[in-house]
């Protein structure tokens, strides 16, 4: 029995979330780098599921899915490569994918597919709240996904509190007005509205996500909120190091 | 409230919306709540009225074809967008989308451009109003359209390559989304067509409509009625189709012809007509038709026209297309090539590659000899020069 995403916020520690870009740096790699990172103590994986036109991504994302493309990742092939993957890590599983190729997918075929394998979560940054309730809430939970939202500095209090009360399992926080990757460290300003969000007591606990790539960074992103996600400093990493260097970048950042 | 224009939410019929990313939520909201009463305000009516006259040099004329009209035995006029300042349509909604970008307090202004038009006239009105402008541009064409390139250098603007994808239009436009993700609350995104997240259709459609608000007062002059039996336009994204079709769209009286860009031919793999081959999908914000891969990957159009190799097609038109109120036909790049010749030699007018497109259709459909047609004339050829040198060995 995999671990739930709730459970896993039932610890005081500081939670690691990795993002990678399945099908990069090669096609099949996906199934090893998730052994690897749940083997180096990593809490959550976010699995990215590559689009074309990810306008959320900075340049390394957008790279490692035009490389991933390339290298010819479907929709298909990352569900073939899952299909066993809870015979092989416990770990809870999130995709994390731009709504288009969903929606060619099929959105009840891939929330069925993702229940099958045993994915917990979806994280799908271009669709909207209010289309999500009106259209596919149903659908998403039947199988037993929840979607987790992003809030951002710039998002209204009432909106963070609208989607509190949506969310199930934890709240995506993009730690400043950016892409991915896009900034180095955190000024003053993206510490008070952490501890801002903090403040609220919200009743869903927060991943700070955007920026983060060592240390220091992971510990200013998580001295108001429950743990951290890290993609485009990963992904630099294994494109350069390897994939079987795994545990040497989760060890600097728990250090 | 007509049914083919946007409702409260951006949608017509099944198309439209806003699906973006949460980080540009505060971007287009302050916008959508903003722009009706903005552009309602009698100060802004007064200043877009008076840069459109004075400054783009409208209205512009509906001129009677007179030899074109012989060769094909049937009515033809041509709504002369191509006489405005910069040389297009384009301008219309960049001067509009500059006074709601002062009128929100904003103090930069981006852009996204394939050919260079839509660079060109928001350099233009940036240069005009004195705002920092920059226009992203795929590096593809960056290296074949050097002349807008340096027009828009000249006028003072910062011209950033889009190096992401496949270097063109859609990958500028993400550059530009991206731009306002990092400057949600200085910048004010100048979308150049009736595409994007709501409320981009429905503004820049608004703005382009004065084209066929005088195409009706121009039509009573000279042949006693406001309607055409058609009107005809090209679309790419398709501002210039929704100008010309936005008061006609309740009048089931005047047929709406939407032409497409079909490039070396519908089926060849190489071609920009996205309702015959797209399908219903999401691409910058907007839920539309759009090329794109079996697994939901956006394909890379192609059309001898950059203004017309946009892989989507706005919102407003994918539900022209779906209710059937317009029809769509698709033109290759030699029938547009022949009808721009035409053009030129018939009436002296040479059209922007784009504009050729919507005159091939004189050649497909067989009108009467009572019909009255409308063209919309969108933009002059001066920027295809080189593209009609190497294609006639002129």
């Amino acid at each position: 029995m995999s671990k739930s995403i709730s459970e896993l916020f039932n610890t005081d520690k500081k939670l690691v979330s990795i993002y990678f870009t399945a099908g990069f740096p090669q096609l099949h790699d996906t199934v090893e780098i998730i052994e690897n990172l749940e083997k180096s103590g990593v809490d959550l994986i976010e699995i990215g599921l590559p689009f074309s036109d990810p306008l959320a991504d900075g340049p390394t994302i957008q790279e490692s899915s035009t490389k991933a493309l390339r290298n010819g990742m479907t929709t298909e092939l990352l569900f073939e490569q899952l299909s066993d993957i809870r015979q092989r890590v416990n770990i809870p599983l999130i995709i994390m994918g731009y709504f288009n190729p969903v929606m060619q997918y099929g959105v009840e075929a891939f929330c069925q597919k993702c229940e099958d394998i045993g994915i917990d979560a979806l994280i799908l940054p271009d669709l909207p709240l209010r289309e999500y309730q009106l259209h596919y809430k149903e659908i998403f939970n039947r199988h037993g996904l929840d979607l987790i939202y992003l809030i951002t500095p710039q998002t209204p209090e009432e909106r963070i509190r609208a989607i509190d009360e949506m969310s199930n399992s934890f709240i995506y926080m993009v730690s400043s007005s950016s892409t991915t990757g896009a900034k180095a460290g955190f000024s003053e300003e993206n510490q008070e509205y952490f501890k801002r969000i903090a403040d609220m007591k919200l009743k869903n606990p927060t991943l700070v996500g955007f920026g983060i790539s060592d240390k220091n960074s992971f510990d200013q992103a998580t001295a108001h909120s429950q743990g951290a996600i890290i993609g485009s400093a990963f992904i630099k990493h294994i494109e350069t190091q390897g994939i079987d260097q795994i545990s040497s970048f989760v060890q600097n950042l728990k250090a | 409230m007509s049914k083919f224009l946007a409702d409260e939410n951006g949608y017509y019929g099944e198309f439209g919306g806003a699906f973006i990313p949460e980080m540009l939520y505060p971007n287009t909201e302050e916008l959508r709540v903003n722009y009706l009463e903005i552009m309602q305000r009698d100060s802004f009516q007064k200043e877009f009225k008076h840069l459109l006259k004075d400054y783009v040099g409208r209205p512009t004329p509906l001129y009677y074809a007179q030899r074109l009209s012989e060769t094909y035995g049937t009515k033809i006029y041509l709504k002369r967008e191509d006489l405005c300042h910069t040389g297009a349509h384009k301008v219309n909604n960049t001067i509009g989308q500059i006074l709601m970008a002062k009128a929100l307090g904003k103090k930069r202004i981006i852009a996204e451009t394939g050919a260079g038009q839509h660079g060109v006239a928001t350099a233009t009105v940036c240069a005009l109003m004195g705002i920092e402008c920059v226009i992203y541009m795929g590096e593809i064409d960056i290296s074949r359209q050097a002349p807008n390139v340096a027009r828009m250098k000249l006028l003072g603007a910062t011209v950033r390559a889009a190096t992401s994808g496949s270097k063109t239009l859609k990958d500028a436009t993400n550059e530009a989304i991206r731009d306002w993700i990092n400057n949600p609350v200085d910048t004010h995104y100048i979308i150049g067509s009736v595409v994007g997240p709501h409320p981009y259709p429905d503004m820049v459609a608004r703005f382009q409509s004065v084209i066929s608000e005088e195409t009706k007062k121009q039509l009573l002059e000279k042949e006693g009625t406001e309607n055409p039996t058609h009107v005809i336009a090209c679309v790419g994204g398709g501002s210039n189709a929704a100008g010309q079709f936005y008061h006609y769209l309740d009048r089931e009286e005047v047929n709406i012809i939407a032409v497409e860009a079909a490039g070396k031919g519908v089926h060849s793999g190489e071609s920009a007509a996205t309702s015959a081959l797209g399908k219903v999908g999401i691409i910058h914000g907007s839920k539309t038709l759009l090329m794109q891969t079996v697994d939901g990957q956006i394909t890379e159009p192609y059309s001898i026209s950059a203004g017309l190799d946009y892989p989507g097609i706005g919102p407003m038109h994918a539900h022209l297309y779906n209710s059937k109120r317009a029809q769509f036909v698709s033109i290759t790049d030699a029938e547009a090539m022949a009808a721009g010749k035409r053009l030129s030699e018939l009436e002296g007018i040479i059209p922007a590659i784009e504009t050729a497109h919507a005159f091939a259709v004189l050649e497909h459909k067989k009108f009467e000899s009572d019909d009255i047609i409308v063209f919309n004339c969108s933009g002059r050829g001066d920027k295809d020069l080189q593209t009609y040198i190497d294609y006639f060995e002129l």
